[in-house]
């Protein structure tokens, strides 16, 4: 498998590796698979219709990674990939995803990912997916659409981030959750110049004894514009909780649309939200131990988003 | 080493007189005590010498410099550093990264933390292992965000020459406040060229002082 430069600083960046990880990986390139493993436990394939893969997580997983990362150097490619997970009960694993797109060329660059995940019984599982842009090229767009279907007494998290550098996304993440299972979605967005996000997130609770967690955190920065909708519907005796922080800079806008919809008498909801700009205050104190006025910025931005 | 001189600041929509013809001068190596009534003036002055707060009139020298017209970043790289009476709350600022861009005046992107800087939370009786990866936000209570505040100046007096804490007493309970004085005496010690300023309304720590400056509205009294 041979990466340029480029390539792997944003391998680095997306997935955190410098090369062919241990384990089960699959690398997709400028729209192809270029190299693909599998490991005892967890077997990554092409989808039959060759638009993505197959990812079957066998049961005895543990503490296992599966690294699929998605790279895009060559300006005008445009994608969609639909990537099947299929968790089998008891299985403990951690997914890596993330998508790097380098673009200086003239023409759009846009991923579309739809990822699917199926949860057994007594799961464990840990979602990683990134998103990065880098280059001066026309777009980097990228799409994420993230559907899990979660059973019974497991334990899911994603962790989903968009760093920096994506013009414009579309974000659509869907949980359905069972009985005594629980699901954290942390999301984290970053953007700038007259970048946009639009991030939808919606969790329905259908069995007893269920808990979700969704804390958003986002910074808009330059005349970049971010929405955030939340939608937790409590169709059993659950537990729902939704936080959206935001830092709001310069001339951005920051719209949050909460929803809670309980449609169980024991069913508890609650939605925080707090936009604002960082406080003056907290940008002196820092100055104060030395730091110059965006230096004490930068720090509490990245520290925000970490 | 430092000398304020005829200091005027008038602050608010109606320009209220907060402190009137204010000269002091501290000398190297000086533990000054600064203390008055609530409302006198003795926090705003400690920020008009960290440049949180300009003076209406009046200048600053440190030393030889004039620094009236500095910014705070450029008073601090100087030497001048300040414990807040009120500590600022963060949201995404960690104890230990406070606590490192204290100590170098850098800013910590890469979340690579100094393993030496756990001993200033140590010196304010904090378990490092508890605190520092925790954020400096409304999580904590009073005293340990007061106890943070600080360890962050504490961090710093290797490379500060003025050292100014705000009521340090407020907020730590009895039983810790013997431990804060030998941490002041010990600092006190080990930077003998440091000009220390504490606001306080504590006995035993204006029994410390070299000397005890009284404000009382807006004036320096005789
Ligand atoms: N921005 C401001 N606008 C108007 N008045 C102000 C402002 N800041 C401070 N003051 C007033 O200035 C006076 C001095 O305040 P300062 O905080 O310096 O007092 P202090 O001596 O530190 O009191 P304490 O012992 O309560 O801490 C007070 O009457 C306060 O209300
Ligand atoms: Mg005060």
């Amino acid at each position: 498998m041979e990466l340029d430069e480029i390539e792997k600083q944003v391998l680095k960046t997306v997935a955190g590796i410098d090369g062919i990880p241990e384990g089960a990986y699959n690398f997709r390139v400028n729209g192809k698979s270029i190299s693909r493993s599998s490991s005892e436990n967890i077997d990554v394939k092409i989808r039959p219709d060759k638009k993505g893969l197959e990812i079957f997580i066998s049961g005895k997983t543990r503490n296992e990674a599966v690294h699929i990362p998605v790279i895009i150097s060559k300006t005008g490619l445009k994608e969609v990939v639909y990537n099947d997970f299929y968790i089998e009960d008891g299985a403990d694993v951690t997914i890596v995803a993330g998508c790097g797109i380098y673009n200086c060329g003239a023409k759009k660059s846009v991923h579309n990912g739809v990822h699917t995940f199926h949860v057994g019984n007594n799961c464990k599982v840990k979602y990683i997916e990134k998103h990065y842009g880098m280059g001066a090229g026309a777009g980097k767009i990228l799409n994420p659409k993230t559907e899990v279907f979660v059973k019974d007494d497991s334990s899911v998290e994603l962790e989903l981030e968009q760093i920096k550098g994506v013009d414009s996304t579309e974000r659509i993440t869907t949980v359905e959750l069972g009985a005594r299972s629980d699901v954290i979605v942390h999301e984290k967005t970053f953007s700038e110049g007259r970048q946009t996000v639009n991030s939808e997130i919606n969790v329905s609770v259908n069995g007893d004894d269920s808990r979700v967690d969704i804390v958003s955190r986002a910074v808009a920065r330059d005349k970049s514009k971010q929405k955030f909708s939340s939608n937790i519907i409590g169709n059993s005796k659950c537990r729902g909780h939704s936080e959206c922080d935001a830092i709001l800079m310069d001339e951005a806008q920051v719209l949050a649309v909460p929803s809670l919809d309980a449609r169980n008498l024991d069913a508890e909801l609650i939605h925080e939200a707090a936009i604002g700009k960082i406080a003056g205050e907290q940008i002196e104190k820092l100055m104060t131990l030395g730091l110059y006025e965006e230096q004490a910025v930068a720090q509490i931005i990245n520290g925000f988003l970490a | 080493m430092l000398a304020i001189k005829n200091i005027e600041c008038k602050l608010g929509p109606e320009k209220k007189t907060i402190l009137s013809d204010v000269s002091i001068d501290f000398s190297a190596g000086e533990f000054v005590a600064i203390t008055g009534e609530n409302g006198s003036g003795k926090s705003t002055l400690a920020k008009i010498i960290m440049g949180l707060i300009k003076p209406t009139s009046g200048k600053i020298f440190l030393g030889e410099k004039d620094i009236t017209d500095l910014s705070i970043s450029e008073r601090a790289q100087l030497g001048v550093v300040y414990a807040f009476q009120t500590p600022v709350r963060f949201k995404g600022v960690t104890v230990a990264s406070l606590l490192q861009v204290a100590a170098t005046g850098e800013d910590v992107l890469d979340g690579k933390f100094d393993g030496k800087n756990a001993k200033f939370l140590e010196q304010v009786g904090l378990d490092p292992k508890e605190y520092l990866t925790r954020e400096v936000n409304a999580s904590l209570s009073g005293g340990e965000l007061k106890r943070i505040e600080i360890a962050s100046v504490f961090a710093r007096a290797s490379s500060a020459k003025i050292l100014i804490f705000d009521e340090p007493e407020a907020g730590i309970d009895m039983w810790s406040l013997d431990n804060l004085l030998d941490s002041l005496k010990e600092l006190k010690k080990t930077y003998r060229e440091s000009t220390i300023i504490v606001i306080s309304h504590n006995a035993k720590i204006l029994e410390m002082a070299d000397r005890t400056i009284v404000l009382s509205h807006g004036r320096v009294k005789d």
